[in-house]
Formats: C-alpha cells, structure tokens, sequence
C-alpha cells in the first residue's frame, strides 16, 4: 500500500512541478493522472496488483474527498441567497441539460465512429 | 461548567475533532444511501454535506477551523484524481475504440454545459461576476476556480457551484438519461463526468466500471477542454 501511495504521490508531484514549470492550464493532479497512465501503458501489462487495489479503495470513497471542500459552502450562503434564483437555475438546468445533449451526442458518435 | 467549556475550546480548535466529524457524517451518510436502497437521489455527498454545515452553523465553529482538521481528507483528492489512470488502464480496449467520438462528445458537451449556465443566469439578470462564476461549473473544482479568477469571477462562489452541479449530475442525471433513452454505458459515463465531474465519477465508478473509467476520462478532458478554450471564448464574447 505505501508503494501503490508513494507512486500516486509521485506521479501528482511530477505533475504539479511540470504544470508550474510549463504554465500549463490544467492541475497538477490531472496532469499526474496523465503521467501515470502514460507509465502504465508503456509497461504494457495488466495494472500491478497493489496500485490496483489502493487504487480501488480511494476511488470506493471518492465521495467523501469531496466533503470537506463541500462544507465550504456555508462561507457563501449571503451570496448564495441573494442570487439564488439564477444560480439554482443555473445549476440545476443547466447541468441537466449538458447531461442529456452530451449523453445524446455520445450514443449517437459512438454508433456512427465505433 | 468551567471544565466543559475547556474541553469545547479544545474540540472547536483540535483538528481530530473535524476529521472524526468528516468520516462520521460519512459513515452516517452511506447508512441513509443503504437505507433508501441505493437510490440515485440519496446522494452520500449531499447527505454528509448537509450533516456537517448544519453542524457548523449550529455550534457556530468556523469553517476555516473545521478544514484544518478535514484538510487531511481533502489531500486525498490529489491521489485519488492521478489513481482514475488505473480503470482508465482497465478499460483502455474499449476507450481507444472510441476516442474520437469521446473527444468530440465531451467538447461539445463541456462547451454546452459552459454556455446553457451562463445564458441562464444572464437570463434571470445575475450579477455579472455571478454569472462569470457560473461558467466554469462542470470541470473540476482546482479547474473551475483557476478559470474564475481569469475570467472575472468569485472563484469561491465556484467552488460552491461545483459542488452543487457534481451533486445535481450524480442525484439526477441517470434519470435524465433514462429519459432521453441512453443505454450505451459508455455514454452515459461521458455525459456524467462532462457536466457532474468527480461526484459524478464517483457514482458512476459505483455503478459500472466501464461507465466509471468513461466518466473519468471526460472529466478529465473537459477540465483540459475547458481550461484552454473558455478563457479565450469569454474574451471574445465579453470583449467584443
């Protein structure tokens, strides 16, 4: 588990050093993503059986890395209640109809390019 | 009494109580989830979310003090977004097959999503770094914040806004996909990691592995779309 971790930092700290170093727009984290995929791929086996389980377990719990950046929504409830409409609106239709086009637009290029 | 505010003062400030609080919330969240039998709208995130701001307003402890102790779960996020490369890897036969029309969907989907929050707002008369805060809500919080500030935005009002866009997607997107009849896995985890980003992933990754590795995919391709060409659309569309 502390190698499968200390790969997962090190690939992040490659990407935060690189992002920086480049001005890349993207974050470090994404970038590491990135790397780590590449590093699989050229390895050209199945994903080691460490990595791939502390894998699991964090993505299991994705949802909880999301709680404490979450919580930070108190901090803009003034803003929040005065714009509340447009933003609800917003947030609501809006993502729900980027779901349905991009879904729709996904089904239909999948079907035609493979 | 004396000696019951001490321990209070040592709580509000220690960051053990903030982070035995977190998984706590957490914990209670996945047994109301389990409880309402996995149903897509019984979101955990929304749950522990809740939970834990209620708390806060109710005791009154800041929030800056409540992150120095939930800072140790947020780090995670970092390790976590690189480990999305392992079912990325998994399903690599399937995704290579159909890179294009991902690349495409997601674009377009990303650009889509961008435009439909910002005419919306702009169309209920939002303040205008309102609105500008609003244009980045589908890609991932860092992202979202990064592309705020340059276009003229509350990049913490976007961080909330993330949030809440990610929890809509995940609650109520696979209804909506339902609706408009998308059964390929592989679209659906696109659509929902376009526009819901990681609390979509999360979900998506819980339900179905190839949906999951697709909705980490576009995730992560429409935060790289996004951050490259909304700063550069903003200052044509605002400035012309």
């Amino acid at each position: 588990m502390i190698a499968a971790l200390t790969a997962l930092l090190t690939c992040q700290l490659l990407g935060e050093v690189l992002v920086r170093a480049l001005h890349l727009p993207v974050p470090g984290p994404v970038l590491g993503m990135v790397l780590l995929f590449a590093a699989l791929l050229a390895r050209g086996r199945a994903v080691p059986g460490e990595l791939g389980a502390t894998a699991d377990a964090l993505l299991g719990n994705l949802g909880l890395l999301f709680v404490p950046a979450g919580v930070g929504v108190v901090l803009y409830l003034p803003l929040l209640a005065r714009d509340w409409a447009p933003v609800s609106l917003a947030v609501l239709a809006g993502t729900l109809l980027a779901i349905a086009a991009t879904g729709r637009l996904a089904q239909a290029l999948l079907r035609r390019l493979g | 009494m004396q000696e019951l505010s001490e321990i209070w003062v040592y709580l509000a400030r220690a960051p053990l109580a903030a982070l035995t609080a977190t998984l706590l919330a957490w914990l209670g969240a996945l047994r109301l989830q389990r409880m309402c039998r996995r149903h897509p709208l019984a979101n955990p995130v929304l749950f522990a979310v809740a939970l834990l701001a209620g708390g806060l307003l109710l005791s009154g402890v800041d929030y800056r003090a409540y992150f120095e102790g939930a800072q140790f779960v947020h780090f995670l996020l970092g390790p976590a977004t690189v480990a999305l490369a392992v079912p990325l890897h998994r399903q690599w036969q399937a995704v290579r097959r159909s890179a294009l029309a991902a690349i495409l969907s997601v674009t377009c989907g990303g650009a889509f999503a961008a435009g439909a929050g910002v005419a919306l707002a702009w169309a209920m008369g939002a303040a205008p770094e309102v609105t500008a805060s609003l244009a980045p809500r589908s890609v991932t919080t860092p992202v979202a914040m990064g592309i705020a500030e340059r276009i003229g935005g509350l990049p913490s009002l976007t961080a909330a806004v993330v949030i809440c866009s990610g929890v809509v997607g995940a609650a109520l997107g696979p209804a909506v996909l339902d609706l408009v009849r998308v059964r390929d896995w592989r679209a659906r985890g696109l659509a929902i990691g376009t526009a819901a980003h990681g609390i979509g992933t999360a979900r998506a990754l819980s339900v179905d592995a190839t949906a999951g590795a697709f909705s980490g995919l576009a995730m992560g391709l429409n935060a790289l779309a996004t951050a490259l060409l909304l700063p550069l659309l903003w200052r044509l569309l605002a400035g012309g």
